[in-house]
């Protein structure tokens, strides 16, 4: 297949379709709007619908309504947009919905900036809404990468049953890359298959098949079987479906921990030290939740030192401490104001290491 | 002997829990009779809201979606535009539609969202155990407004259906209430007129319904119909606000 340069937002959204997506339910938000734009032209093209909403709130809630019919729905939005949204997604994790949510992060907290960040770690991996709930989150680093992941999340978010979140940023969705963009998906409705979707019923018809979309359990004793109904598919989330990248990681003293964007730079920073005769190498989580702790700890099992480098202020240091254990030292290197770390401080970060003996 | 009046199929069995005097129960029946009348089948989907009326997914006997406070109109567009012919309504009360969820009920009308609004407009919040509505008359005591709703301090009460007959999208809005058996028959027929027009693909159609809350207002049932015909219908005149339709003929 030929390869094609696209923007990465609109990679990202032809891929959407490609996946099946037929909903689009956003707000303007920089620097994900070319996203919507997108949409707004090509979602006629395949018979499908994109609406503007009135805030991220309704965007989200539309979503809602759309997914409860079994139809793949999506929507994007960018850092501060996506706070907007936590409600809904949370009520969509206890509904039991799936549907794609695209956030390409910008700086925060507040306003932030439109430029590139990773601030929105913590929201993404640890909650964001209310509630014991989880987001299988995806963090691509590539546009080929994250149209791959767009092929087959839906798959997914539909055997599980739970809402998917893409972790992209502002670098990649506003770059260009060549990319090999997949056919389209032939995507129906089953109702046969999606017996809890409002597919259509009338009294009399079998009252198992009656579509209650709802997060509300009121009894608590309800509650707790709905809740460890979630938990348990969680579990099995969390068996089947970690994904990461070893890169260079073999026979590495210094591992480098870093995702999306920020673990391009670690690459490249990681074969420069190479040159200089430094065995560095870098470990790429690519679901951030769940998070591939035994991977890391596997990675790590020879090496002298971790670097963990972000563009927040350490936010996945956390997980990389979980897997780690207290083994070796972790050591943090980033910018919590939309600055992407180089490959030269981040050399100059493992120079510095290596001269305190770490 | 001869079957004169049944129960709908369109409610579940299920009884309602609302208090005595209350006026959901007699709403509920009206919506779901007309839902029957409507001869949508299995095609009709209601989204319920938060608010006393939050259980209505365990009353009305089709699909049925929840949405977080004052969303439902979001939630019914979602899947309108996914399924255009599927009868969606919401069902609201007024601290959900006229307080925290105005963006979502002005913006559904604003599109000509092709669905039906259900508003029950009782003047207070109900499931809190009544506090100080938007709808809430001047001088009208909640627990909190204990010295009378102050209009200096928190405005007067708002005119939802004044307020959405002004949006060009709107196609039909009328305010009705279930005070008098007239009043109830009245409602029964504002209800089927909208899901006449949403079957017709018209537009965004709201019928609010004054309704009476007697625990809250602190009334015995005979006597709050009697505070509603008195304080509420001066000041949220019945009547059709907006009739596309009928201007059209």
């Amino acid at each position: 297949m030929a390869l094609t340069l696209m923007k990465g937002s609109e990679a990202l959204a032809e891929a959407a379709i490609r996946a099946g997506a037929r909903f689009f339910f956003g707000y303007p938000i920089t620097p994900q709007t070319e996203i919507p734009e997108y949409m707004s032209a090509r979602m006629p093209e395949v018979g499908g619908c994109f609406l503007q909403a009135e805030s991220e709130i309704a965007a989200i809630n539309m979503v809602y309504g759309a997914a409860s019919t079994g139809e793949r729905v999506i929507t994007s939005s960018s850092s501060p947009g996506v706070s907007l949204k936590q409600e809904g997604i949370s009520y969509m994790a206890g509904a039991r919905l799936p549907a794609m949510i695209l956030n390409v992060m910008r700086g925060g907290p507040g306003l932030g900036s439109i430029q590139a960040s990773q601030g929105d770690y913590f929201q993404a991996t640890k909650g964001g809404g209310n509630g014991d709930y989880h987001l299988l989150t995806y963090a691509p680093s590539s546009i080929q990468e994250a149209i791959d992941i767009m092929m087959f999340a839906y798959d997914k978010a539909e055997k599980y049953r739970v809402p998917c979140l893409m972790l992209a940023d502002g670098i990649m969705c506003q770059m260009m890359e060549p990319v090999e963009m997949p056919e389209m998906v032939d995507f129906k409705v089953d109702p046969e298959k999606k017996t809890w979707a409002v597919t259509g019923w009338k009294p009399g018809d079998d009252p198992e098949k009656r579509a209650v979309i709802n997060s509300l359990f009121i009894n608590t004793e309800e509650l707790s079987e709905h809740n460890n109904l979630l938990q348990a598919t969680y579990r099995e989330i969390e068996k089947n479906e970690k994904k990461w990248e070893y890169y260079k990681t073999e026979d590495a003293d210094v591992i480098i921990t870093a995702f999306g964007t920020v673990a391009r730079i670690a690459k490249s920073a990681v074969d420069e030290m190479r040159d200089q005769g430094i065995k560095a190498g870098v470990f790429r989580p690519i679901t951030v939740w769940p998070y591939p702790y035994e991977a890391l700890k596997e990675a790590a099992v020879s090496c002298k030192a971790v670097l963990d480098v972000e563009a927040n202020e350490g936010q996945m240091k956390e997980d990389v401490l979980l897997a780690i254990n207290g083994t070796k030292p972790v050591e943090y290197f980033g910018h919590c104001g939309s600055q992407m770390p180089t490959t030269d401080e981040i050399i100059a970060k493992v120079h510095e290491m290596m001269k305190e003996g770490k | 002997m001869s079957v004169v009046f049944e129960k709908t199929s369109y409610l579940t069995e299920k009884p309602f829990h609302y208090c005595p005097g209350c006026g959901h129960g007699i709403i509920h029946r009206l919506v779901a009779e007309c839902l029957e009348e409507s001869g949508m089948g299995e095609k009709i989907a209601g989204v319920a809201p938060v608010g006393c009326s939050v259980f209505a997914y365990d009353y009305f006997n089709c699909d049925m979606l929840e949405a977080a406070h004052g969303r439902a109109p979001a939630v019914a567009t979602g899947v309108k535009r996914a399924k255009p012919d599927t009868l969606v309504f919401t069902y609201q009360g007024d601290g959900d539609l006229a307080s925290i969820g105005t963006a979502e009920i002005v913006h559904a009308a604003h599109r000509g969202e092709k669905i039906v609004t259900i508003f029950v407009n009782n003047a207070i919040y109900g499931m809190t155990g009544g506090q100080m509505a938007p709808t809430t008359l001047v001088g009208q005591r909640t627990t909190t407004s204990p010295y009378g709703r102050d209009e200096a301090w928190c405005g007067a009460p708002i005119k939802m259906s004044e307020m959405l007959a002004t949006i060009p999208g709107a196609y039909y809005i009328e305010r009705c209430s279930v005070d008098t058996n007239a009043n109830i028959i009245k409602t029964k027929k504002a209800i089927r007129k909208a899901f006449e027009y949403e079957k017709a693909g018209k537009g965004f159609c709201m019928i609010e319904v004054l309704s009476p809350c007697p625990t809250n207002w602190g009334l015995n049932p005979t006597e709050a119909m009697k505070w509603l015909e008195e304080n509420m219908i001066p000041y949220y005149p019945l009547g059709v606000y907006k009739d596309k339709g009928a201007d059209e003929k």
